[in-house]
């Protein structure tokens, strides 16, 4: 064996996907929850390049890959523009106070 | 499990492999960090630390330009506005919005399950087996690499005489010289004009890959979009206090 192979960097996908999931579910903070989701779609990336490293399918993953990360920025900036909004709202960016669309 | 006490005892493969294991180290030590961290801030520094080492192994995978667009896009933007978020959202309370110990202790059972699971998964499909039984449709750099390597060494090991020794070193220094000038960005600018020089080894398959000239003009259209909604959304607003309604 030896050399680092594909399971090596699955691993390290697995560890961040599961982080950011813990993290969305765990933090309060409105921009904790964002940080999760930057670790989610890192994890999901490191798989793409991975697969298109050690298996004969060419640049399909690495294309996805770039498309995934144009996405996390896109959403970065509409999700704290709601933030922001959120703020200047409700004066807190705890995410348990924004309850006032409860039926 | 059996996959990391075999790489532990068959040492850690080279320079690539130090260096893998340096940088997933770190990746994973961040990302549990900003899990485990309340300080919003604190959290921003090692959500960097992880990303940074995620580029890093995007290098080490040979994908160039992707480490590179990662370093800029995410660490040199995303991050920041992340950081601005929290400075244009920080008014001392909110620096720390601690989560409840019962929450904490929940939630990091539950991602401790998951993890199991996903480990079991990885470690019981046998991943060389099934890369093989995909068509051999496209040459990824990697493995053009490891043909080139795997012959250059041939004509190195079979030469003899002085000057096939001296042509195979000069095949050699070409070789490095151009995997230096990078190797994917040519091929991902051209996929994205619908091209595929990744598929072009036979007629057919270079007919039937498909380029991706509809999905990044999609993207083109949606950050339009997303930069007409983000400043419409974070516009300047009369504040209000809470409670009293919509400012509208």
């Amino acid at each position: 064996m030896g050399e680092v192979g594909l399971e090596a960097y699955l691993f390290v996908g697995a560890v961040l996907f599961v982080c950011g999931v813990v993290c969305m579910a765990t933090k309060r903070n409105g921009i904790g929850v964002l940080m999760g989701v930057e670790l989610v779609l890192n994890g999901a990336n490191i798989n793409f390049v991975a697969f298109s490293r050690f298996t004969p399918l060419g640049l399909d993953g690495q294309a996805t890959a770039l498309f995934v990360v144009v996405l996390a920025a896109a959403e970065a900036a509409v999700a704290l523009a709601i933030a922001l909004n959120y703020y200047n709202n409700h004066l807190t960016i705890d995410v348990d106070r924004g309850n006032e669309l409860q039926g | 499990m059996t996959y990391l006490l075999e790489q532990a005892a068959n040492g850690i493969g080279g320079t690539d492999g130090l260096l893998f294991w340096v940088f997933a180290i770190l990746s994973c030590v961040g990302a549990v960090a900003v899990v485990a961290t309340q300080n919003i801030v604190r959290m921003a520094f090692w959500l960097v630390v992880s990303l940074g080492s995620v580029a890093a192994l995007f290098f080490l995978m040979h994908a160039d330009f992707l480490g590179a667009a990662q370093l800029l896009i995410y660490v040199g933007g995303t991050v920041v506005l992340l950081v601005f978020g929290v400075m244009l959202t920080a008014s001392g309370h909110t620096i720390k919005v601690q989560t409840s110990p019962a929450e904490t202790l929940l939630g990091g059972g539950v991602g401790l399950l998951l993890l199991c699971v996903l480990i079991f998964a990885i470690s019981t499909v046998n991943w060389a087996d099934i890369s093989q039984q995909i068509p051999a449709a496209g040459d990824s750099p990697a493995i053009v690499d490891a043909r080139e390597d795997a012959s250059l060494a041939e004509s190195l090991s079979v030469a003899t005489t002085p000057e096939a020794k001296a042509t195979a070193e000069k095949a050699l220094a070409a070789v490095e010289a151009r995997r230096q000038a990078g190797r994917t960005i040519r091929q991902l600018g051209l996929s994205f004009y619908g091209l595929r020089p990744d598929h072009m080894n036979s007629s057919a398959n270079a007919a039937s890959a498909p380029g991706y000239l509809l999905p990044f003009e999609i993207i083109s259209v949606h950050l339009l979009v997303v930069l007409i909604g983000a400043a419409y959304l974070a516009r300047a607003k009369r504040r209000v206090t809470p409670g009293s309604g919509t400012d509208l």
